[in-house]
């Protein structure tokens, strides 16, 4: 039983490696050639949120701040006013940008490894505090651009590199729902969690990324978005199965849609139990 | 007009006045009085003081301000600083102007100053003020120069510099102009072609990884035009001094006032104050030993500025150690060594050669 429409058909392979941001490029990026790899979901979400800053008129008024990962090859190409911080310390860097220029649409753009293992608490005390920045996550569940290996975000059974036999709750511990951590928080006015594994998703989370910035615009307190992106290479599994194996596997735990708009809660659990049938039958298991 | 003020007051005030508006810091004595005053006074001067949540997060923030083109300083003591070695390192390659405030325990930082604890080739200039009046002078200069070479400057005080209050005048002093700070980022680029990209690992927009040449030879080229440029040092009576002495900070205001009493008695003794640790005034301090018998190294610590002062003096004279950890029982660095006669009978053993004798 599909708890979301199928993934868009993409069993067979690329005719043509996948070097290119797609037939549309963004206005904000300076050339289409990346050296991400096919089947990649960064260049997906890199695509969605130049296109929501040119679309809420912010191209002149965005500054990035970017962590360290895949992504970070884009900083070559982006076409927006940027700060390299270290790993996992983009939301402290953004929250002194955004002190100093409270006008300016401030984000930071951070891999898991980044913000949930590394970074963990500065993205908590960011939202803590209500800095008006927005946090964007690509979160693959694996440090990609090491090989592959176990982040905060790995679900339970996962491989990794070094969870090769899955990662398992005893010894490697539980994977963090960030998103649901950082919607509890009192300075949160928005969060998110979106994913790029099919059309349609790509469109839904392009709508979070315009809620979270437009929530930043209005002043309301920190906004955050996470997007689920596929990593064929870092998950071991053939480009054409990527997006597949986001929707059984991270998808499945990182449940996707609104977790924080204003007063309104809803947490990863909620949002698993509304995709599943209304009848009374048995949950699937 | 003049005011007496805490050194750490001093200190914010100052930094105000030569335009520093943000301020990120987190409690750790004896560096935690700076924090409070820049809490209590930046939001007054249109400034912002974050409570940062760790010394993580406050170099973090205070990098993010400067990246803005603002005036911003964080700080703390040698353990807090610890925390912010990676974050020192990359803002120093980045070129950010990042003025910091170290309120030691002692001397133990020497090397964490002057060396520093981060990755990969960079430096700091370091400034050691030797009282609270000469604070308000090297902090207004610590943000001129981390503007003028877009390099971070440390200001190295300790317990003593914080705590003692002195009767300053905090008046702006007057510099060159600087060059306007086109690679601020402000938005104002996206979507020209020509964005910015505030980046401490050497990418640059529009082209492919980095280019090493032009990344790593422009960065030392310009640390060592700094080191030609900038070194400061205070000397007295060196030009017969049979002995000289070699101090910074607090302490060497008591080495300067025990030379200037033996001095007063006939002794032939000298004196000469690196006032820039980095960049270290080799020179002045190699024209100071010429002649000498001996160079007496005295610092708070188990000897780490000698290393320095022997590179200076290449051999010319026996350089030797007279100072030495001392510390109170809290650890702050308020030692026994902090005492006019102790000093003062230190120098005199050393000028009779017994300095290793008690
Ligand atoms: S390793 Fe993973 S995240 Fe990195 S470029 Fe390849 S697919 Fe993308």
């Amino acid at each position: 039983m599909t708890r979301r429409p199928p993934a868009l058909s993409t069993d067979a392979p690329p005719e043509e490696p996948a070097r290119r941001m797609g037939r549309i490029k963004p206005a904000l990026l300076l050339h289409e050639d990346h050296d991400l790899c096919p089947g990649c979901g960064e260049p997906l979400a890199m695509r969605i949120l130049l296109e929501v800053i040119e679309e809420l008129g912010q191209s002149q008024n965005a500054i990035g701040v970017v962590g360290i990962g895949c992504y970070t090859a884009f900083t070559s190409t982006m076409d927006v006013d940027l700060v390299q911080a270290l790993h996992g310390r983009a939301p402290s860097v953004a929250t002194g940008a955004k002190r100093m220029r409270p006008e300016s649409l401030i984000f930071t753009l951070q891999g898991d490894g980044d913000m949930v293992s590394e970074g963990l608490q500065e993205v908590i005390h960011t939202a803590a505090r209500g800095e008006a920045v927005t946090c964007v996550l690509l979160n693959n569940g694996v440090f990609g651009e090491t090989g592959g290996h176990m982040t905060a975000t790995t679900v339970l059974g996962q491989r990794t590199k070094n969870s090769l036999d899955g990662r398992d709750a005893a010894y490697h511990g539980h994977p963090i729902l960030i998103g649901d951590l950082l919607a509890q928080l009192g300075g949160t006015g928005y969060a998110a969690r979106g994913s790029v594994h099919d059309a349609a998703g790509v469109v839904k989370t392009k709508n979070l990324v315009r809620r979270a910035f437009e929530s930043q615009l209005q002043g309301r307190g920190f906004s955050f978005v996470e997007i689920l992106t596929m990593c064929p290479t870092g998950w071991f599994v053939p480009t054409a199965d990527g997006p597949g194996y986001l929707d059984r596997v991270l998808g499945a735990v990182h449940a996707t849609g609104e977790l924080r708009n204003g007063d309104r809660l809803t947490t990863t659990a909620e949002l698993v139990a509304s995709a599943l049938p209304e009848t009374g039958e048995e949950t699937p298991r | 007009m003049r005011r007496l003020v805490e050194g750490s007051e001093a200190i914010a005030e100052a930094a105000i006045t030569a335009g520093c508006r943000f301020f990120a810091g987190y409690p750790m004595t004896p560096f935690t009085e700076v924090l409070e005053h820049f809490a209590a006074k930046l939001p007054g001067a249109g400034g912002v003081c974050v409570n940062a949540e760790s010394e993580l997060e406050a170099i973090g923030m205070t990098w993010g301000a400067l990246a803005t083109g603002a005036r911003a300083a964080t700080g703390s003591t040698g353990q807090g600083l610890a925390l912010m070695q990676e974050s020192l390192s990359e803002i120093t390659r980045a070129e950010l102007p990042l003025v910091v405030f170290h309120m030691a325990r002692g001397q133990s930082d020497y090397f964490q100053a002057t060396r520093g604890g981060g990755h990969g080739d960079y430096r700091h200039v370091v400034l050691a003020p030797i009282d609270v009046h000469e604070a308000v002078t090297l902090t207004q200069l610590a943000f001129d120069l981390a503007d003028r070479w877009r390099n971070p400057v440390q200001i190295h005080g300790d317990f003593l510099l914080a705590h003692t209050a002195e009767a300053v005048d905090i008046e702006p002093l007057a510099f060159d102009p600087l060059p306007p700070k086109d690679w601020a980022v402000d938005g104002s680029l996206g979507g020209t072609g020509r964005s910015r990209n505030i980046n401490p690992i050497g990418m640059t927009k529009g082209a492919k990884g980095i280019d090493p040449d032009a990344f790593w030879k422009r960065l030392q080229a310009k640390h060592d035009q700094i080191e030609a440029q900038e070194p400061r040092a205070e000397t007295l009576f060196t030009e017969d001094a049979e002995l000289v002495v070699v101090a910074f900070g607090s302490l060497a205001r008591f080495a300067r006032y025990a030379v200037r009493e033996l001095r007063g008695e006939g002794l032939r003794v000298g004196y000469v104050r690196p006032i820039t640790l980095w960049p270290f005034p080799a020179d002045a301090v190699a024209r100071a030993a010429e002649g000498a018998r001996r160079v007496a190294v005295l610092e708070q610590n188990a000897g780490q500025m000698i290393d320095d002062v022997r590179l200076a003096v290449l051999g010319r004279a026996p350089v030797v150690p007279i100072g030495g950890i001392s510390s109170d029982e809290a650890g702050f660095g308020i030692g026994p060594l902090l005492d006019p006669d102790e000093v003062r009978s230190r120098i005199t053993r050393a000028l009779e050669g017994r300095e290793g004798s008690p």
